[in-house]
């Protein structure tokens, strides 16, 4: 089923541009170029987290926060390698990219781990950033209970993450 | 972000001081740096086909198709946008924007739409329907995750995409979950 997703997705999104009477090559076209443009936006960063993160690796930090965070994590079943990723991820997007590459690539991409972690990335957002800049617009100070809600589904994704990733494969 | 930064190198320097690795860390500084951009190229090609696609389902109207189909469901949960065709529109169009991954065209019409409801709320204070804006678009409710099929692929992964039907099970539990939250969270504040 997963297999033609994407394909079909390609080809459906060009059919449907089709009968709008879109140009879609040159719209994909120029779509592609800023996509160009958005990763020279964040290769910088990548660059210099991964930098940290690798550091962090090898002095064992990484590791030590596994261990630290493991008998709270291993009773509600989310793997305490992932730990760094849940705490990155609620702040920067960047951040949690790559920690998360470094998790699958460590762990193995079709590994529990490194598929949790994935599914951790594509099923949560950057929490704060998105708060910050949208009552942030909207000159909202208080905030009420918006991010004691919002962080709440950050963990629920993070749970379900590591259920779906055992269950589903 | 700079605080961030210092402070990881700070634990790393600290760490490895305490468990003697410190031979390993310059090494490991150049490392990473240079999967940095590893990761980077190898992303790239999906990232920008990716890319493409979304430009086209934007320039297509297909946020627009999608949005009738939703209306009445946001309705639902967005009380002013019933009253106010304003808010409805761009809370339609933030919503279908995030399920197709168009994060660029998401945030400002999440943004003008907290503008909007902000009038009906008292000043500077959040009202439960903002909340409600907040989880659905802190919660990710993309559909096609690509930047991280795109690291799955970098990585050599066979079938970068499998992991589609995990997330969306997650995703949905993860906004439902939020949502609950928020609305008891809401109602407690009522009775206080």
């Amino acid at each position: 089923m997963t297999d033609y997703i994407i394909p079909l997705l390609l080809l459906g999104v060009s059919l449907f541009a089709l009968s709008k009477k879109v140009n879609f090559y040159d719209v994909m076209l120029s779509g592609a170029a800023d996509g160009l443009k958005v990763l020279l936006s964040i290769v910088p960063a990548l660059i210099l987290l991964l930098t940290a993160v690798h550091m962090l690796q090898a002095s064992g930090a990484m590791s030590a926060l596994a261990k630290l965070c493991a008998p709270l994590f291993d009773k509600i079943g989310i793997p305490p390698e992932t730990a760094p990723l849940i705490f990155v991820r609620p702040i920067s997007g960047s951040a949690a990219l790559a920690v998360g590459a470094e998790l699958m690539k460590t762990h193995g991409v079709d590994s529990t781990i490194g598929r949790t972690a994935a599914i951790m990335l594509g099923s949560t957002e950057t929490t704060f950033y998105t708060i910050s800049v949208y009552f942030g617009a909207a000159k909202i100070r208080r905030t009420k209970y918006a991010v004691p809600a919002a962080l709440f589904a950050d963990f629920m994704g993070f749970f379900m993450a590591s259920l779906t990733a055992k269950l589903f494969f | 972000m700079s605080y961030i930064w210092a402070g990881m190198l700070l634990l790393a320097v600290v760490f490895s001081a305490v468990n003697g690795t410190g031979n390993l860390l310059s090494a490991a500084a150049l490392q990473g740096a240079q999967s940095g951009i590893e990761l980077s190229i190898a992303m790239a090609g999906a990232i920008c086909l990716w890319s493409g696609v979304s430009a086209v389902m934007e320039k297509a109207g297909l946020t627009g198709t999608l949005a009738k189909v939703f209306r009445p469901v946001i309705c639902r949960l967005f009380p002013s946008a019933r009253k106010d065709d304003g808010v409805a529109q761009s809370i339609t169009g933030n919503v279908c924007a995030n399920l197709l991954g168009l994060g660029n065209a998401a945030t400002p019409l999440g943004i003008q739409a907290t503008q909007r409801m902000s009038r009906y709320a008292p000043e500077g204070e959040a009202s439960d329907e903002m909340c409600r804006l907040i989880v659905m678009n802190t919660a990710s409710i993309q559909l096609i995750p690509a930047n991280v099929a795109a690291v799955r692929a970098s990585l050599g992964c066979a079938a970068p995409f499998d992991i589609l039907p995990a997330v969306w099970f997650t995703s949905v539990c993860s906004v439902a979950a939020g949502l609950a939250v928020a609305w008891l969270l809401g109602r407690a504040r009522r009775h206080d």
